[in-house]
Protein backbone atom coordinates (compact mmCIF):
# COMPACT_ATOMS: atom_id res chain seq x y z
CA UNK A 1 0.00 0.00 0.00
CA UNK A 2 1.47 3.62 -0.57
CA UNK A 3 0.80 6.78 0.97
CA UNK A 4 1.67 10.21 0.02
CA UNK A 5 3.02 12.72 2.72
CA UNK A 6 3.40 16.27 2.53
CA UNK A 7 4.97 17.19 5.84
CA UNK A 8 6.94 16.17 9.10
CA UNK A 9 3.16 16.46 10.65
CA UNK A 10 1.91 13.99 8.03
CA UNK A 11 4.71 11.59 8.75
CA UNK A 12 3.83 12.05 12.47
CA UNK A 13 0.11 11.02 12.09
CA UNK A 14 1.14 8.24 10.39
CA UNK A 15 3.59 7.29 13.19
CA UNK A 16 0.84 7.13 15.33
CA UNK A 17 -1.92 5.57 13.70
CA UNK A 18 0.64 2.27 13.19
CA UNK A 19 1.18 3.17 16.49
CA UNK A 20 -2.38 2.41 17.83
CA UNK A 21 -2.58 -0.70 15.59
CA UNK A 22 0.51 -2.34 17.46
CA UNK A 23 -0.04 -1.09 21.05
CA UNK A 24 0.18 -4.45 23.23
CA UNK A 25 1.54 -6.31 20.22
CA UNK A 26 4.97 -8.30 19.22
CA UNK A 27 5.79 -7.48 15.83
CA UNK A 28 9.03 -6.36 13.90
CA UNK A 29 8.77 -2.98 11.17
CA UNK A 30 11.63 -2.19 9.03
CA UNK A 31 12.01 1.30 7.41
CA UNK A 32 14.17 1.54 4.22
CA UNK A 33 14.63 4.58 2.65
CA UNK A 34 17.75 7.40 2.08
CA UNK A 35 19.50 9.60 4.63
CA UNK A 36 17.03 12.59 5.64
CA UNK A 37 14.25 10.18 4.58
CA UNK A 38 12.40 10.80 7.40
CA UNK A 39 13.11 7.57 9.42
CA UNK A 40 13.87 8.84 12.64
CA UNK A 41 11.20 11.33 12.75
CA UNK A 42 8.64 8.62 12.52
CA UNK A 43 10.77 6.25 14.98
CA UNK A 44 10.56 9.40 17.31
CA UNK A 45 6.64 9.46 16.96
CA UNK A 46 6.08 6.10 16.74
CA UNK A 47 7.63 5.49 20.30
CA UNK A 48 5.77 8.69 21.94
CA UNK A 49 2.63 7.53 20.81
CA UNK A 50 3.34 3.52 22.74
CA UNK A 51 4.52 5.59 25.72
CA UNK A 52 7.81 5.94 25.85
CA UNK A 53 8.78 8.83 27.84
CA UNK A 54 12.41 9.59 27.53
CA UNK A 55 14.60 10.94 24.45
CA UNK A 56 14.36 8.80 21.59
CA UNK A 57 17.42 9.87 19.33
CA UNK A 58 19.63 7.89 16.86
CA UNK A 59 21.14 4.51 17.90
CA UNK A 60 23.28 4.80 15.07
CA UNK A 61 26.44 5.03 16.65
CA UNK A 62 25.60 2.10 19.53
CA UNK A 63 23.37 0.84 16.66
CA UNK A 64 20.82 -0.76 19.32
CA UNK A 65 18.98 1.77 21.88
CA UNK A 66 15.98 -0.02 24.12
CA UNK A 67 13.04 1.88 25.70
CA UNK A 68 9.95 1.01 27.77
CA UNK A 69 6.43 1.62 26.40
CA UNK A 70 3.77 2.78 28.38
CA UNK A 71 2.72 -0.87 29.04
CA UNK A 72 5.74 -1.83 30.40
CA UNK A 73 7.25 -3.74 27.49
CA UNK A 74 10.35 -3.14 25.32
CA UNK A 75 10.48 -0.68 21.99
CA UNK A 76 14.10 -2.05 20.40
CA UNK A 77 15.36 0.58 17.78
CA UNK A 78 18.10 -0.51 16.13
CA UNK A 79 20.25 0.93 13.41
CA UNK A 80 22.25 -1.05 10.97
CA UNK A 81 23.83 1.97 9.00
CA UNK A 82 26.95 1.14 10.43
CA UNK A 83 26.80 -2.76 9.60
CA UNK A 84 26.84 -2.33 5.82
CA UNK A 85 29.63 -4.65 4.92
CA UNK A 86 30.12 -6.51 8.40
CA UNK A 87 28.72 -10.29 9.02
CA UNK A 88 28.90 -10.13 12.61
CA UNK A 89 25.72 -12.07 14.93
CA UNK A 90 24.92 -8.81 17.15
CA UNK A 91 22.44 -11.21 19.25
CA UNK A 92 19.58 -9.24 17.56
CA UNK A 93 16.99 -12.70 18.00
CA UNK A 94 17.03 -11.23 21.68
CA UNK A 95 15.08 -7.86 20.64
CA UNK A 96 13.00 -9.70 18.31
CA UNK A 97 11.38 -12.18 20.46
CA UNK A 98 10.08 -9.34 22.56
CA UNK A 99 8.51 -6.18 22.03
CA UNK A 100 8.34 -4.13 19.33
CA UNK A 101 11.72 -3.38 17.44
CA UNK A 102 11.85 -0.74 15.24
CA UNK A 103 14.89 -1.43 12.53
CA UNK A 104 16.33 1.11 10.03
CA UNK A 105 18.51 0.24 7.22
CA UNK A 106 17.55 -3.33 7.74
CA UNK A 107 19.10 -4.48 4.18
CA UNK A 108 22.57 -4.56 6.11
CA UNK A 109 20.71 -7.56 8.97
CA UNK A 110 18.67 -8.81 6.07
CA UNK A 111 19.47 -12.55 7.25
CA UNK A 112 18.79 -11.65 10.75
CA UNK A 113 15.18 -10.58 10.56
CA UNK A 114 12.03 -12.64 11.02
CA UNK A 115 9.77 -13.25 8.45
CA UNK A 116 6.81 -11.90 9.82
CA UNK A 117 7.33 -8.40 9.66
CA UNK A 118 6.08 -5.09 8.78
CA UNK A 119 8.40 -3.36 5.91
CA UNK A 120 8.02 0.52 5.20
CA UNK A 121 10.30 2.11 2.64
CA UNK A 122 10.12 5.88 2.41
CA UNK A 123 10.73 7.37 -1.07
CA UNK A 124 11.93 10.85 -1.22
CA UNK A 125 9.95 13.21 -3.15
CA UNK A 126 10.75 17.34 -3.52
CA UNK A 127 11.24 18.81 -0.12
CA UNK A 128 9.13 17.58 2.66
CA UNK A 129 7.38 15.26 0.18
CA UNK A 130 7.42 11.52 0.09
CA UNK A 131 5.70 8.18 -0.92
CA UNK A 132 5.83 5.82 1.92
CA UNK A 133 5.23 1.91 1.08
CA UNK A 134 3.97 -0.45 3.71
CA UNK A 135 4.04 -4.16 3.12
CA UNK A 136 3.22 -6.72 5.40
CA UNK A 137 5.27 -10.14 5.00
CA UNK A 138 3.29 -12.65 8.00
CA UNK A 139 0.08 -13.01 9.86
CA UNK A 140 0.67 -10.37 12.67
CA UNK A 141 2.11 -7.70 10.20
CA UNK A 142 -0.60 -8.49 7.92
CA UNK A 143 -3.59 -7.68 10.93
CA UNK A 144 -2.10 -4.06 11.54
CA UNK A 145 -1.95 -3.03 7.82
CA UNK A 146 -5.47 -4.57 7.80
CA UNK A 147 -6.54 -2.49 10.60
CA UNK A 148 -4.92 0.50 9.00
CA UNK A 149 -7.09 0.19 5.63
CA UNK A 150 -10.10 -0.38 7.93
CA UNK B 1 46.61 4.61 44.06
CA UNK B 2 47.12 2.93 40.74
CA UNK B 3 43.37 2.05 38.93
CA UNK B 4 43.06 -0.39 36.16
CA UNK B 5 40.00 0.80 33.62
CA UNK B 6 38.26 -1.15 31.05
CA UNK B 7 36.29 0.12 28.50
CA UNK B 8 34.05 -1.97 26.29
CA UNK B 9 31.04 -0.37 25.10
CA UNK B 10 30.98 -0.01 21.69
CA UNK B 11 33.49 -0.55 18.96
CA UNK B 12 36.67 -0.23 21.28
CA UNK B 13 37.93 -2.41 23.58
CA UNK B 14 40.38 -0.83 25.81
CA UNK B 15 42.19 -1.08 29.09
CA UNK B 16 44.52 1.51 30.86
CA UNK B 17 46.53 1.96 33.90
CA UNK B 18 45.48 5.79 35.76
CA UNK B 19 47.90 6.36 39.29
CA UNK B 20 46.37 9.10 41.77
CA UNK B 21 44.06 10.17 38.72
CA UNK B 22 46.15 12.22 37.27
CA UNK B 23 48.92 10.23 35.06
CA UNK B 24 48.52 7.44 32.66
CA UNK B 25 50.57 4.70 33.02
CA UNK B 26 49.33 3.03 29.99
CA UNK B 27 46.75 3.21 27.63
CA UNK B 28 45.72 0.27 25.38
CA UNK B 29 43.14 0.78 22.46
CA UNK B 30 42.46 -2.34 19.92
CA UNK B 31 40.49 -1.10 17.69
CA UNK B 32 40.10 -1.35 13.95
CA UNK B 33 40.06 2.06 13.08
CA UNK B 34 42.24 1.69 9.81
CA UNK B 35 40.01 -0.97 8.17
CA UNK B 36 37.83 1.61 6.48
CA UNK B 37 35.41 0.45 3.68
CA UNK B 38 35.91 2.00 0.34
CA UNK B 39 32.90 4.08 0.94
CA UNK B 40 31.54 5.28 4.18
CA UNK B 41 32.48 4.98 7.65
CA UNK B 42 34.54 1.80 9.24
CA UNK B 43 32.71 -1.71 10.38
CA UNK B 44 32.29 -1.83 13.66
CA UNK B 45 33.68 -3.70 15.85
CA UNK B 46 30.71 -4.49 18.01
CA UNK B 47 30.27 -8.27 18.23
CA UNK B 48 30.95 -9.11 21.26
CA UNK B 49 33.19 -12.01 20.04
CA UNK B 50 35.86 -9.40 18.87
CA UNK B 51 35.57 -7.75 21.90
CA UNK B 52 36.71 -11.49 23.94
CA UNK B 53 39.27 -11.84 21.64
CA UNK B 54 40.58 -8.52 22.16
CA UNK B 55 40.42 -8.03 26.10
CA UNK B 56 42.84 -10.13 27.52
CA UNK B 57 45.29 -8.91 25.49
CA UNK B 58 44.93 -5.35 26.14
CA UNK B 59 44.91 -5.92 29.90
CA UNK B 60 48.52 -8.13 29.32
CA UNK B 61 49.56 -5.24 27.58
CA UNK B 62 48.46 -2.16 29.71
CA UNK B 63 49.92 -3.87 32.64
CA UNK B 64 53.16 -4.51 30.75
CA UNK B 65 53.75 -0.66 29.68
CA UNK B 66 52.94 0.34 32.94
CA UNK B 67 55.62 -2.05 34.26
CA UNK B 68 53.43 -3.07 37.03
CA UNK B 69 51.24 -6.61 37.85
CA UNK B 70 48.24 -6.90 39.42
CA UNK B 71 49.42 -6.83 42.92
CA UNK B 72 50.08 -2.89 42.25
CA UNK B 73 46.62 -1.90 41.05
CA UNK B 74 44.85 -0.96 44.07
CA UNK B 75 41.09 -1.30 41.89
CA UNK B 76 39.27 -2.06 38.64
CA UNK B 77 36.78 0.44 36.70
CA UNK B 78 34.77 -0.97 34.18
CA UNK B 79 32.08 0.88 32.26
CA UNK B 80 28.79 -0.51 32.96
CA UNK B 81 26.92 1.62 30.56
CA UNK B 82 25.71 3.31 28.33
CA UNK B 83 26.62 1.53 25.10
CA UNK B 84 25.86 -2.03 22.83
CA UNK B 85 24.82 -4.50 25.82
CA UNK B 86 26.85 -7.46 24.11
CA UNK B 87 30.07 -5.06 24.02
CA UNK B 88 29.42 -4.13 27.61
CA UNK B 89 29.28 -7.52 29.07
CA UNK B 90 32.77 -8.76 28.21
CA UNK B 91 34.22 -5.77 29.97
CA UNK B 92 32.25 -5.98 33.06
CA UNK B 93 33.12 -9.96 32.84
CA UNK B 94 36.61 -9.56 32.44
CA UNK B 95 36.92 -6.61 35.49
CA UNK B 96 34.61 -8.87 37.96
CA UNK B 97 36.87 -11.88 36.78
CA UNK B 98 40.20 -9.51 37.72
CA UNK B 99 38.93 -8.07 40.61
CA UNK B 100 37.68 -11.40 42.54
CA UNK B 101 40.64 -13.33 41.51
CA UNK B 102 42.91 -10.81 42.68
CA UNK B 103 40.45 -9.40 45.76
CA UNK B 104 40.54 -6.08 44.15
CA UNK B 105 37.22 -3.77 44.61
CA UNK B 106 35.41 -3.52 41.88
CA UNK B 107 33.64 0.36 40.57
CA UNK B 108 31.04 0.71 37.83
CA UNK B 109 31.90 3.84 35.96
CA UNK B 110 29.06 5.48 33.44
CA UNK B 111 31.10 6.10 29.94
CA UNK B 112 29.42 9.60 29.52
CA UNK B 113 30.76 10.70 33.01
CA UNK B 114 34.41 9.60 32.16
CA UNK B 115 34.42 11.93 29.12
CA UNK B 116 34.10 14.97 31.48
CA UNK B 117 36.23 13.44 34.08
CA UNK B 118 38.90 12.92 31.45
CA UNK B 119 39.95 16.85 31.95
CA UNK B 120 41.38 15.64 35.53
CA UNK B 121 43.97 14.57 33.08
CA UNK B 122 45.05 18.06 32.23
CA UNK B 123 43.65 20.35 35.00
CA UNK B 124 41.86 20.40 38.11
CA UNK B 125 38.43 20.30 37.51
CA UNK B 126 36.58 23.52 39.38
CA UNK B 127 32.84 23.17 40.24
CA UNK B 128 29.64 24.30 39.82
CA UNK B 129 31.36 23.10 36.20
CA UNK B 130 29.71 22.95 32.74
CA UNK B 131 30.65 20.16 30.30
CA UNK B 132 30.00 19.85 26.39
CA UNK B 133 30.51 15.98 25.25
CA UNK B 134 30.64 15.76 21.64
CA UNK B 135 31.58 12.98 19.54
CA UNK B 136 29.90 10.22 17.22
CA UNK B 137 27.29 9.16 19.53
CA UNK B 138 27.18 11.72 21.96
CA UNK B 139 26.20 15.62 22.15
CA UNK B 140 25.31 16.48 26.26
CA UNK B 141 25.15 19.38 27.92
CA UNK B 142 25.81 18.78 31.61
CA UNK B 143 25.73 20.61 34.99
CA UNK B 144 27.83 19.28 37.78
CA UNK B 145 27.34 21.40 40.99
CA UNK B 146 30.05 19.15 42.43
CA UNK B 147 32.52 16.39 41.88
CA UNK B 148 29.51 13.52 41.56
CA UNK B 149 26.18 14.76 40.48
CA UNK B 150 25.29 15.44 37.04
CA UNK B 151 22.52 17.11 36.02
CA UNK B 152 21.83 16.33 31.60
CA UNK B 153 20.76 20.17 30.91
CA UNK B 154 20.26 19.28 27.26
CA UNK B 155 20.70 16.13 24.62
CA UNK B 156 20.15 15.93 21.03
CA UNK B 157 16.71 14.62 19.89
CA UNK B 158 18.47 13.44 16.86
CA UNK B 159 21.48 12.63 15.90
CA UNK B 160 24.67 13.08 17.35
CA UNK B 161 26.64 16.09 15.85
CA UNK B 162 29.87 13.70 15.02
CA UNK B 163 27.40 11.59 13.24
CA UNK B 164 25.57 14.50 11.32
CA UNK B 165 29.28 15.14 9.85
CA UNK B 166 29.86 12.20 8.50
CA UNK B 167 26.23 11.81 7.48
CA UNK B 168 26.47 15.10 5.58
CA UNK B 169 30.49 14.20 4.24
CA UNK B 170 29.06 11.04 2.76
CA UNK B 171 26.81 12.69 0.92
CA UNK B 172 29.06 14.79 -0.16
CA UNK B 173 31.52 11.89 -1.57
CA UNK B 174 33.89 13.11 1.35
CA UNK B 175 34.56 10.12 2.64
CA UNK B 176 35.01 8.88 6.28
CA UNK B 177 35.74 10.21 8.76
CA UNK B 178 33.93 13.54 7.83
CA UNK B 179 34.32 15.30 10.74
CA UNK B 180 38.27 16.35 9.64
CA UNK B 181 37.47 16.82 6.20
CA UNK B 182 34.51 18.85 6.62
CA UNK B 183 36.45 21.23 9.13
CA UNK B 184 39.34 21.74 6.72
CA UNK B 185 36.90 22.85 3.42
CA UNK B 186 35.24 24.92 5.65
CA UNK B 187 37.74 27.33 6.42
CA UNK B 188 38.19 27.69 2.51
CA UNK B 189 34.58 28.99 1.85
CA UNK B 190 31.91 31.30 3.37
CA UNK B 191 28.81 30.88 5.69
CA UNK B 192 26.87 32.20 2.28
CA UNK B 193 24.04 29.16 1.39
CA UNK B 194 20.84 29.54 4.09
CA UNK B 195 20.27 26.13 5.17
CA UNK B 196 17.33 25.07 7.60
CA UNK B 197 17.70 26.07 11.27
CA UNK B 198 17.65 23.65 13.90
CA UNK B 199 14.48 23.53 15.82
CA UNK B 200 14.07 22.26 19.40
CA UNK B 201 12.07 22.41 22.39
CA UNK B 202 13.84 21.87 25.20
CA UNK B 203 15.91 25.21 25.92
CA UNK B 204 19.45 23.54 26.09
CA UNK B 205 18.51 20.66 23.46
CA UNK B 206 20.21 19.80 20.03
CA UNK B 207 19.05 18.72 16.79
CA UNK B 208 21.02 17.97 13.63
CA UNK B 209 18.86 15.55 12.07
CA UNK B 210 16.79 18.53 10.23
CA UNK B 211 20.22 20.38 9.16
CA UNK B 212 21.66 17.34 7.77
CA UNK B 213 18.32 16.51 5.70
CA UNK B 214 18.70 20.55 4.21
CA UNK B 215 22.34 19.90 3.21
CA UNK B 216 20.85 16.79 1.81
CA UNK B 217 17.71 18.78 -0.25
CA UNK B 218 19.76 21.73 -1.02
CA UNK B 219 22.47 19.50 -3.35
CA UNK B 220 19.19 17.83 -4.93
CA UNK B 221 17.49 21.35 -5.60
CA UNK B 222 20.99 22.48 -7.06
CA UNK B 223 21.38 19.39 -9.24
CA UNK B 224 17.47 19.79 -10.69
CA UNK B 225 18.13 23.16 -11.62
CA UNK B 226 21.52 22.75 -13.24
CA UNK B 227 23.19 24.69 -11.23
CA UNK B 228 26.98 24.57 -9.46
CA UNK B 229 27.49 25.33 -6.00
CA UNK B 230 30.73 25.97 -4.00
CA UNK B 231 31.53 22.68 -1.92
CA UNK B 232 34.17 24.69 0.21
CA UNK B 233 31.39 27.00 0.88
CA UNK B 234 28.52 24.54 1.57
CA UNK B 235 30.81 22.91 3.89
CA UNK B 236 31.35 26.26 6.16
CA UNK B 237 27.41 27.04 5.94
CA UNK B 238 27.27 23.52 7.50
CA UNK B 239 29.62 24.04 9.98
CA UNK B 240 28.74 27.25 11.12
CA UNK B 241 24.60 26.28 11.53
CA UNK B 242 26.14 23.26 13.71
CA UNK B 243 28.12 24.59 15.48
CA UNK B 244 25.76 27.78 16.13
CA UNK B 245 23.22 25.23 17.36
CA UNK B 246 25.99 24.17 20.28
CA UNK B 247 27.19 27.51 21.31
CA UNK B 248 23.73 28.99 21.33
CA UNK B 249 22.85 26.82 24.03
CA UNK B 250 26.20 27.39 25.51
CA UNK B 251 25.40 30.93 25.87
CA UNK B 252 22.21 29.99 27.70
CA UNK B 253 23.84 27.43 30.16
CA UNK B 254 26.10 29.99 30.93
CA UNK B 255 24.20 33.16 31.31
CA UNK B 256 21.32 31.30 33.21
CA UNK B 257 24.19 29.42 35.75
CA UNK B 258 26.04 32.32 36.90
CA UNK B 259 27.68 30.33 39.55
CA UNK B 260 29.39 27.98 37.36
CA UNK B 261 33.11 28.43 37.76
CA UNK B 262 34.90 26.02 35.24
CA UNK B 263 33.71 25.00 31.07
CA UNK B 264 34.97 21.35 29.99
CA UNK B 265 35.04 19.89 26.91
CA UNK B 266 34.90 15.90 26.15
CA UNK B 267 34.03 13.69 22.76
CA UNK B 268 36.16 12.84 19.36
CA UNK B 269 34.33 16.66 17.66
CA UNK B 270 36.19 18.43 20.25
CA UNK B 271 38.97 18.25 17.90
CA UNK B 272 37.41 20.73 15.17
CA UNK B 273 39.40 23.68 14.86
CA UNK B 274 36.77 25.76 14.29
CA UNK B 275 35.03 24.79 17.59
CA UNK B 276 38.42 25.51 19.51
CA UNK B 277 38.31 29.02 18.09
CA UNK B 278 34.70 29.64 19.11
CA UNK B 279 35.58 28.46 23.23
CA UNK B 280 38.52 30.88 22.52
CA UNK B 281 35.58 33.49 21.95
CA UNK B 282 34.13 32.78 24.89
CA UNK B 283 37.27 33.13 27.25
CA UNK B 284 36.84 37.02 26.35
CA UNK B 285 33.35 36.83 27.22
CA UNK B 286 33.03 35.01 30.19
CA UNK B 287 36.71 36.18 31.91
CA UNK B 288 35.59 34.67 35.40
CA UNK B 289 35.48 31.02 34.16
CA UNK B 290 37.84 28.79 33.05
CA UNK B 291 37.59 26.96 29.81
CA UNK B 292 39.44 23.74 29.15
CA UNK B 293 39.64 21.71 25.99
CA UNK B 294 41.46 19.10 26.58
CA UNK B 295 44.57 17.20 23.94
CA UNK B 296 42.56 14.76 21.63
CA UNK B 297 44.21 11.55 23.96
CA UNK B 298 41.86 12.62 26.10
CA UNK B 299 38.79 13.05 25.01
CA UNK B 300 38.21 10.04 21.68
CA UNK B 301 36.93 6.75 23.89
CA UNK B 302 39.93 4.88 25.91
CA UNK B 303 40.07 3.53 28.89
CA UNK B 304 42.03 5.85 31.22
CA UNK B 305 39.41 8.25 30.86
CA UNK B 306 37.61 5.14 33.02
CA UNK B 307 40.46 5.30 35.39
CA UNK B 308 40.01 8.59 35.71
CA UNK B 309 36.43 8.01 36.38
CA UNK B 310 37.01 4.90 38.94
CA UNK B 311 39.33 6.65 40.95
CA UNK B 312 36.90 9.49 41.92
CA UNK B 313 34.22 6.88 42.05
CA UNK B 314 36.28 4.58 44.10
CA UNK B 315 37.40 7.86 46.89
CA UNK B 316 33.70 8.32 47.09
CA UNK B 317 33.11 4.88 48.18
CA UNK B 318 31.04 3.34 45.12
CA UNK B 319 31.95 -0.16 44.86
CA UNK B 320 30.20 -2.80 42.69
CA UNK B 321 29.85 -6.56 43.65
CA UNK B 322 29.07 -10.13 42.02
CA UNK B 323 25.73 -9.08 40.63
CA UNK B 324 27.87 -5.93 38.66
CA UNK B 325 26.30 -6.14 35.02
CA UNK B 326 26.15 -4.46 31.99
CA UNK B 327 23.58 -1.75 31.70
CA UNK B 328 22.44 0.19 27.92
CA UNK B 329 20.42 2.76 29.17
CA UNK B 330 22.15 3.13 32.39
CA UNK B 331 21.14 7.04 33.72
CA UNK B 332 24.50 9.15 34.47
CA UNK B 333 26.06 9.04 38.09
Amino acid sequence: MRIEIHSIEETQALAQAIARLCQNKHVVITLDGDLGAGKTTWTKAFGKALGVTSTINSPTFTILKSYTQGNGQPLHHIDAYRLEGASQDLGFEDCFDEGITVVEWSQFIQDQLPEDRLSLSFEEGIDENRVITMEAKGDVSKSILEGYHD
Amino acid sequence: MIILGIESSCDETAVALVKDKKEVLSSIVASQIDVHKEFGGVVPEVASRIHIENISYCIEAALKEAGCTMEDVDAVAVTKGPGLIGCLHVGVQAAKTLAFAYHKPLIPVHHLAAHIYANELVVDMKYPLLALVVSGGNTELVYMKDETSFEILGETQDDAIGEAYDKVARVLGLGYPGGPKIDKMAKEGKPVYELAKPKTQGRYDFSFSGLKSSVLQFTKRMERQGKTYDLNDLACSFQECALDEIFSRIHAALDDHPEIRHFVVGGGVSANSRLREKIEELKTEYPNITFTVPPMYCCTDNAGMIGVAGTIAYVSGRRGDETLTGDASWPIQ
